[in-house]
């Protein structure tokens, strides 16, 4: 079993993956770190679409602006702004597969090195075949950049970045960008570009975590926060 | 014309063993919970209950209830199961799942939408990209062996995309903020979500309403789902949820 680094926290990546996010991006956040991003939103012009049935959704709610009638796709009270939407799945869904939604950012149990990604079935968890589809497959399929943002091992320090998937694909070539605790990659046509490092490490280190080969770019440079 | 039911019971008069039921909600939004505690009440069985995402994880009680007088045969959905993997381990659906006692089929939260709006639309089938590449392009995703069909793919400009059938159902359960007696709806927030795709669907809508209202006291501007798609309305009281889950 390779060593296992001490990265960024959670909260972190989630405010690495909001750098990258442009101004007037309508965004899709899954569960997980992505759901994280929300709270690095304030000053932004970045509208969230929520696949219950929502734009423009809102800072979760605390309080007495709890309304149980206004949750997020991961059962969150939100709150509703100036110019939010509301509108029933199939116009929800229309929004994700039509390509009108600019970016989603996902968890994955596995990326791999030509972009396919796993999130959906843990074989873990003993429930063979089924499991938590959700919107991840149509937001694969629909969304114009898929970026996912995870941590870079299992909690045993298993590479979750590996040369083809062990786990069932939730869409195959999507992924775009990946942010863990440890690293920025890029997918690209040659593999996987690493682009950014947490202080520290050396590329070598993080290949030792790393299924996949790497390829170091010759800007490397630290994260960048 | 007049579409209220006083007594829910009533409402429910011809569910029938073996019957699909599609059950609006999102987790705890939406949720026709009332229909539900009534249908737990109802001797009838083998059920087939078509979902949208989380409706059972959000009517907890009602989910358990039915599950304890072994009413389901099988459950559609898109995201039925526990967040956590440890709560799933203690949870009433995912035990009969475990023990095949419950049919589950799980399906691409988008894909399931549009087989209900397409059932109520009068499609049959439809290509979607949602799924290509993984194990829901090639066949049904459950844990029955009795489901051996196989999925067609078809190219169009170069992409592929997933034949998929729409899902009919002979009842449709959906929550409203409002209702009037001809059975036109409005929906409050993020509540809406599958309920009118639903109401689409089926050959019997019935609808819980908080609010119960004489025609024209929702603006025709502001009808979510007109009446055409509404057979029975009841009210119900407005039920307080603990909004969250894991």
């Amino acid at each position: 079993m390779a060593e296992r680094f001490e990265g960024l926290p959670r909260e972190i990546i989630a405010m690495r993956v909001c750098r990258e996010i442009r101004d007037g991006w309508y965004v899709n956040l899954g569960i997980g770190i992505p759901t994280l991003v929300c709270n690095w939103l304030e000053g932004r012009d970045i509208l969230l679409q929520s696949e219950i049935g929502m734009l423009k959704s809102g800072p979760i709610a605390e309080g007495d602006l709890i309304d149980q009638d206004l949750i997020n796709a991961s059962s969150q009270p939100v709150t509703e702004m100036a110019g939010s939407a509301y509108f029933d799945i199939s116009d929800s869904f229309a929004m994700i597969r039509g390509g009108h939604v600019d970016l989603t950012v996902m968890g994955a149990f596995e990326v791999s090195e030509k972009g396919d990604f796993a999130s959906w079935n843990n074989p873990g968890r003993g429930l063979g075949t089924v499991g938590n589809i959700g919107g991840s497959m149509d937001l694969a399929a629909g969304a114009k950049r898929l970026f996912v943002a995870m941590e870079h091992t299992t909690p045993k320090g298993e590479p979750k970045i590996r040369r083809e998937l062990t786990y069932a694909a939730t869409g195959m070539g999507k992924v775009n960008k990946v942010f863990t605790d440890l690293a920025v990659i890029e997918v690209t046509s040659e593999g996987l570009l690493l682009l950014e490092i947490y202080p520290g490490l050396t590329p070598e280190d993080l290949q030792s975590v790393t299924d996949a080969k790497l390829i170091v770019s010759p800007s490397l440079k630290e994260i960048e926060l | 014309m007049n579409k209220v039911y006083s007594d829910i019971i009533d409402a429910l008069a011809d569910l029938h063993d073996g019957g699909v039921i599609a059950i609006g909600g999102f987790f705890t939004a939406g949720v026709p919970r009332d229909l539900l505690r009534a249908l737990a009440g109802k001797k009838i069985g083998n059920l087939v209950l078509a979902c949208g995402s989380g409706p059972l994880i959000g009517a907890k009680e009602e989910a358990e209830a039915l599950i304890a007088n072994n009413q389901i045969r099988r459950i559609i959905d898109s995201y039925p199961l526990r967040r956590s993997p440890s709560m799933g381990m203690n949870d009433a659906l995912e035990k009969k799942v475990r023990s095949n006692e419950i049919e589950l089929e799980v399906v691409p939260m988008g894909t399931l939408a549009e087989k209900y709006r397409a059932a109520g639309a009068g499609i049959p089938a439809f290509y979607t990209p949602a799924g290509v590449g993984t194990p829901v392009s090639s066949s049904v995703i459950s844990n029955s062996e009795r489901d051996p069909e196989r999925k067609e793919t078809r190219f169009f400009d170069g992409k592929e995309y997933v034949l998929e059938q729409a899902l009919p159902c002979d009842f449709a359960f959906v929550h409203a903020y409002m209702g009037d007696r001809e059975g036109n709806l409005r929906y409050r927030k993020t509540a809406r979500n599958f309920n009118h795709v639903m109401a689409m669907a089926a050959r019997v809508t019935i609808a819980e309403v908080e609010n119960l209202v004489e025609p024209g006291e929702i603006d025709p501007e502001d009808v979510h789902t007109p009446g055409i798609y509404v057979h029975r309305v009841i009210q119900v009281p407005r039920i307080s949820y603990s909004v969250t889950m894991d």
